[in-house]
């Protein structure tokens, strides 16, 4: 399978993972693996992490259940009339890092993003078995033809930092850091230094 | 004296900014190609085919090239022999705020405190430069902040020299890790004032990616700096090789006998500028 249907040949036959994963699914991925996605995710940037943490600290629900599920942080752009979404790509992860562990701690499986997570968020990972995976940075046309349905759950007056639930099909990323407690970008920059050496 | 009407600017302004989300300029794709046939790594050689194919789709389906379209900056040279009929801010500010609107953008503009979105991704960042002549040059560059927010200015003492210079670039840059979307663009401004420095570094992303510096001087530095950097191997997206940057430029201005400002401003490698001329 190719994730870019006609245009050309790369990506093929990577592994394919439905979401939201399975805990086998969770398990088998490795840092460093390209995969594909397909099925339904959460959306939340700057705005939406502030948000929900406020309702945790007034007690509250949260607008969804995010147990289980994939976070992707999207600011996406306007959908043109008849299209399901603008561009999509992903937004820088550090940003979240201070929310992070506490929806980790919901039962929250993965987060998506760009960039490296710092040491709380990766010890919160480990400690709650949860992943976390690079999309495609500055890839907001392509990614935006994987998303096949996009669906506003909350905070909308937030307008591109508002929580959507979108379909996903073939939205290829990087495993980033996997449940063993590796971490791509570090086994990167060690093999670097190592090089050095 | 020649005249130009602001509706004239307002105009081109809204187009500048809905063709600079969707058309990467040729300079950019000749450097992501480039990067391309130099690539070993299978992973980044696989990203850098989809940022070509990304370029392609949005240009053809008119979706923006990244979702973070971007604050506005406005770089304009006013000639000046020309008097604008209108007032010139309101038809930069109007052109960018109906480009956003029209051409499908995000509005990603803010208040600082409050966080509340102006709606309308304005006001735009413009900096004004009188020049001699009867023309008005328009360049638009949309910043997004993943790499904006990588950037930095230091005041290093002059005694940390040209060596002091480069360690604090390829610092920053090494920091900077995946944040900026790399294969970047690093702008650097050294010398002039601690806003001068700035705007320099701005203004070095300006220039036709690749294109050396005309002192012979700084382009050997331009070039020393772009090689360490890639020495350094953190790659496409941070997943290792030899194309963490695709180049940097470097603007200079004398500074104060006591100082040695240095700033850099990162771009990603969506770098998305578009120029008219009135």
């Amino acid at each position: 399978m190719s994730l870019l249907r006609g245009e050309s040949v790369f990506f093929d036959n990577l592994p394919e993972v439905r979401l939201p994963f399975t805990p086998e699914a969770l398990a088998s991925l490795k840092a460093g693996q390209l995969i594909s996605l397909s099925g339904t995710l959460y959306t939340g940037r700057d705005q939406t992490h502030r948000r929900l943490c406020a309702l945790l600290d007034e007690g509250k629900d949260l607008p969804v259940d995010l147990a289980g599920q994939l976070l992707y942080y999207v600011g996406p752009s306007p959908p043109r009339p008849g299209r399901v979404i603008g561009a999509a790509g992903p937004t820088t992860s550090y940003r979240m890092d201070s929310y992070t562990p506490r929806l980790l701690a919901l039962g929250l499986a993965a987060t998506m993003g760009k960039g490296a997570r710092s040491a709380e968020v990766r010890q919160a990972m480990l400690a709650h078995g949860a992943v976390y995976l690079a999309a495609i940075g500055g890839a907001g046309a392509f990614l935006s033809q994987c998303v096949k349905k996009s669906e506003l759950v909350a905070f909308g007056d937030a307008g591109p930092e508002a929580l959507y639930r979108f379909e996903v099909e073939n939205f290829p990323a990087v495993v980033i850091n996997d449940l063993d407690g590796r971490d791509y970008y570090a086994l990167v920059a060690a093999a670097n230094k190592k090089g050095e050496g | 004296m020649r005249e130009i009407d602001s509706n004239e600017i307002r105009k081109g302004v809204r187009d500048l900014t809905i063709a600079a989300a969707h058309d990467l300029e040729p300079d950019i794709l000749e450097a992501l190609r480039g990067a391309r046939d130099r690539e070993t790594g299978e992973l980044a050689g696989n990203i850098l085919d989809l940022l070509l194919v990304n370029a392609e789709i949005a240009s053809r389906e008119r979706i923006p090239v990244c979702q973070d379209t971007g604050t506005g900056i406005l770089f304009l040279e006013l000639g000046q022999e020309v008097h604008i009929r209108g007032d010139l801010n309101d038809a930069l500010q109007e052109g960018v705020r109906l480009g956003y609107e029209e051409g499908y953008l995000r509005k990603s503009v803010c208040d600082p405190l409050t966080r509340k979105n102006t709606g309308t991704n304005t006001p735009a960042v413009v900096h004004l430069e009188m020049v001699p002549g009867d023309r008005l040059v328009i360049r638009f560059l949309p910043k997004g902040c993943g790499s904006e927010n990588m950037s930095s200015l230091v005041m290093l003492p002059p005694a940390a020299g040209t060596e002091g210079v480069v360690q604090h670039v390829i610092d920053r840059v090494v920091a900077a890790g995946s944040n900026p979307c790399p294969p970047m663009i690093v702008g650097v401004g050294l010398g002039g004032s601690f806003e001068k420095a700035a705007l320099l570094a701005k203004k070095a992303l300006l220039r036709p990616v690749g294109v050396r510096s005309d002192r012979a001087d700084v382009a050997a530095l331009e070039e020393r700096l772009l090689r360490e950097i890639n020495a350094r191997g953190q790659g496409v997206h941070g997943f290792g090789g030899i194309n963490t940057a695709l180049a940097v430029h470097m603007e200079t201005f004398p500074c104060h006998i006591a100082s040695l400002p240095v700033a850099i401003n990162i771009q990603c490698h969506a770098h998305r500028h578009k120029e008219i001329i009135l």
